[in-house]
């Protein structure tokens, strides 16, 4: 098997030029391993070969940013590495924000597998844990050993492109990506255990931290519900006879609009449900039942709303992931506001 | 409360004249078991076939998974108030025939059904892979509706089950295990320095075919109440779901709770396992409020110190998750949650449907939308025509050669809120 090629990058400190006072140094490549690239060499062994080190200073990296990194990854692109490796930085502030921009920039420019590693309190690993891997490491230079250890292998894998596991598999910060793995004991085994020591005031690891939500506040009443165009909105599941857009029973990746003009009356002959997610006879009989366009006909002509919107948006709630939710609702939002209407009613199931 | 469970181990299910159990193997009377299930008039027809772990066999659609299970000693019966008298059970003798099941299959709803893969990639995500299935596909009369369909079905399956059971009867099993919960005062003398803990059951019953009963009462209608964890190996709970295949509660989970089990484990080692409070997950607001203040309610009259609480279901019974977390951490007693996540195909979305800071302590059986490959196999029990439409599948789910994309979603019991698997995520 032929060698892989990687390229690491470290601060002037780390590569034995000076501290503070050399922080200025320009980017510079050189060949081979050099400070804590040899320990990385070393536990590559003979599956991969660090082939030069780009070394730079942090004022430098930080006070021209733009700069430096068009420098370094003109540098690193003569190369053409499998890998890109920076740091690791410990707790250095600076240099782990070099590191985690260096590897984001690496990435999207150059289009390579980049790992860097750093303290988990480090600046940088709250910027960019969710752009690129970071190895969480010890706050100081005597976690190298360690942090070597736990970057090489998830290197190897970045470099030859294998799928990566969990977070807590190949050992990286959480990064907003959920990753499925089989643990060793099964759930309820794991709950009694993780129970026994929340009961005893002993640390623990939540498998899953609390997401924040956004919360959205209603918009004011209506002023006059008798002149407002009120458009209906569902994540029912509500389609024509036959479902032509495939809109997924669960897990769904798309909406569909359909036109209500002239439509006074959902029937078992024209409308149906798509969601999964309940017994959908009754609303197959009526879909006015989930979607209530009669109800809505009959205001209307009663002078009790303005009118009915002519198109209704609608999509299946079951099993569907918030970030598509949202996406879908942002769409219809702008739509429904570019057309003029005054209020929406969500129906769900 | 004192259970014995005896358990046999059964090696291998074949078809013959004369049901009976012998040496590890079964042997069923094809057209007996078939009456059993014809003697409901709802039932059109049946084809009963046997699956085992390895074959290349696709089951779908998968309605319930059940144990068979007898009662030899001690008062009530299995699955009592469904199948026998309504008598408490989960005291006396149990038997038990392990490494099998009945699996009852059907197009109910057609997408809330299952998919159980008995080799290849699906296998591993479906715990019921690893048994030796004994599947009955049920096609309803014509004037049958879904409601009436899917009783017939479940309590096909409920039969089936208690009649294979009923051939352990004279056989002596090849282990037994004892479980016993004392009551409180009792327990809390015989355990004075461990901490106080229960399980809070959280059970599916949104309606509309997402039902589980309680000694025949449909669960929607209970208010929380106590029950000694013998009394579910006895079947007081069962399946009613026709709900996303992956993290619905099967008869099977119920009569084998992974956490009674594990807590049982612990008892009187590293905590004082006192009881199982079982509350329900209905969809009206006052009903979620209800329940879980009557929940957080209980734990502080057994004097809890902690509990696990899973969940069934997502999206609407994330809400009750949570509600009864934060109700139960409010009245200072510590809780951990089981639940599933639902983080989009590409795992970047937030994986439930409410949050609160309370929820401290989460163990998740991994996320449902994760997309996987499934090969064609030989021989497909029932039939593959909901596979685009059930809860997980879609459009394109059946691509060239018959290969299968689908997400976790449509394997029975894949992402399990008891914690019955080791699929979890982070």
């Amino acid at each position: 098997m032929t060698k892989l090629k990687a390229v690491h990058y470290i601060n002037q400190f780390f590569a034995g030029i000076g501290g503070e006072e050399t922080a200025d140094y320009l980017p510079e490549i050189r060949e081979g391993a050099v400070g804590p690239g040899l320990a990385f060499q070393q536990a590559f062994g003979d599956a991969a070969e660090i082939t030069a080190t780009v070394i730079c200073g942090d004022t430098y990296f930080n006070e021209h940013p733009e700069d430096a990194q068009n420098q370094i990854v003109q540098m690193i692109a003569t190369q053409q590495p499998d890998i890109f490796i920076a740091g690791p930085a410990f707790n250095a502030g600076r240099y782990g924000v070099a590191c985690g921009m260096i590897c984001d920039t690496v990435r999207q420019r150059l289009g390579i597998p980049v790992l860097t590693g750093m303290y988990e309190e480090n600046p940088g690993a709250d910027m960019f844990k969710t752009k690129v891997y970071i190895t969480p490491t010890k706050n100081n230079a005597a976690g190298m050993r360690k942090a070597v250890q736990t970057m090489m292998p998830l290197a190897l894998k970045l470099a030859r492109q294998e799928s990566i596991g969990a977070s807590c598999e190949d050992g990286y910060m959480p990064n907003g990506v959920r990753v499925n793995f089989f643990e060793k004991e099964r759930g309820s085994k794991r709950a009694v255990a993780m129970l026994v020591k929340k009961l005893a005031g002993k640390a623990f690891t939540t498998e899953y931290p609390m997401p924040v939500f956004d919360r959205v506040d209603p918009s004011p009443a209506v002023q006059d519900i008798t002149k407002a165009k009120i458009a209906l909105v569902t994540s029912g599941g509500i389609v024509p006879k036959g479902n032509p857009d495939h809109i997924e029973a669960s897990s769904a990746s798309r909406y569909g609009e359909y036109n209500l003009a002239g439509v006074r009356d959902l029937t078992a002959d024209t409308y149906e449900t798509a969601h999964g997610g309940y017994d959908p006879t009754y609303v197959n009989e009526d879909a006015d039942r989930v979607l209530p366009v009669d109800v809505l006909r009959d205001l209307e002509a009663e002078g009790k709303i303005g009118s009915l919107y002519h198109t209704f948006y609608t999509t299946t709630g079951n099993g569907t992931a918030v970030a598509s939710a949202k996406q879908f609702a942002a769409e219809i939002g702008r739509k429904l506001k570019n057309a003029g209407v005054d209020a929406v009613i969500l129906t769900s199931t | 409360m004192k259970l014995e469970m005896g358990y046999f181990n059964i090696r291998d299910v074949v078809f013959g004249t004369g049901s009976k159990l012998d040496s590890g193997v079964l042997t069923i009377d094809r057209a007996a078991l078939e009456r059993l299930v014809l003697e409901d008039e709802s039932i059109k027809s049946v084809v009963v076939d046997i699956a085992r772990p390895g074959e290349s066999v696709r089951i779908t659609p998968v309605k319930d998974v059940i144990e068979p299970r007898t009662k030899v000693a001690g008062k009530g019966g299995i699955f009592p108030g469904v199948i026998s008298n309504v008598e408490t059970a989960g005291s006396g003798t149990t038997y038990a025939l392990k490494g099998m099941a009945v699996v009852t299959a059907g197009r109910i709803v057609g997408f809330q059904e299952g998919i159980i893969d008995m080799t290849g990639p699906g296998a591993q995500y479906t715990p019921f892979s690893r048994l030796i299935n004994v599947c009955m596909v049920c096609e309803p009369v014509e004037s049958a509706e879904r409601h009436v369909y899917e009783k017939a079905v479940r309590m096909a399956g409920l039969r089936a089950a208690a009649y294979i059971g009923s051939l352990a009867k004279d056989a002596v099993p090849d282990e037994i295990k004892v479980f016993e919960t004392l009551p409180l005062m009792e327990g809390k003398a015989a355990f004075p320095n461990l901490p106080r803990v229960a399980y809070v059951q959280m059970l599916q019953s949104q309606g509309l075919l997402h039902d589980t009963y309680v000694y025949g009462v449909d669960v929607k209608r209970i208010v929380p109440t106590l029950l000694y964890p013998t009394e579910l190996m006895d079947g007081a709970v069962i399946s009613g779901n026709c709900v996303s295949a992956c993290d619905k509660n099967t008869t099977y989970h119920h009569l084998n709770n992974p956490v009674v089990a594990d807590l049982y484990e612990a008892h009187g080692k590293t905590l004082n396992f006192t009881g199982v409070i079982i509350t329900n997950e209905n969809v009206y607001l006052a009903d979620k409020q209800r329940s879980s203040d009557w929940t957080a309610k209980l734990c502080k009259m057994l004097d809890l110190d902690g509990v696990i609480i899973s969940q069934e279901g997502f999206g609407n019974p994330d809400t009750d998750l949570i509600m009864n977390c934060k109700k139960i951490e409010a009245e200072g007693i510590k809780t951990v949650i089981i639940t599933d996540e639902y983080a989009g195909r590409d795992g970047k979305s937030q994986s439930l449907a409410d949050s609160d800071p309370a929820a401290t302590a989460v163990v998740t059986g991994g996320n449902a939308n994760q997309v996987v490959l499934l090969p064609k196999l030989d021989k497909v029990i029932g039939t593959l025509d909901y596979v685009t439409k059930i809860a997980g599948g879609n459009e394109n789910s059946i691509r060239e050669e018959g290969i299968i994309e689908v997400e976790l979603q449509v394997f029975t019991g894949a992402t399990n809120e008891l914690g019955f698997n080791t699929l979890s995520a982070r």
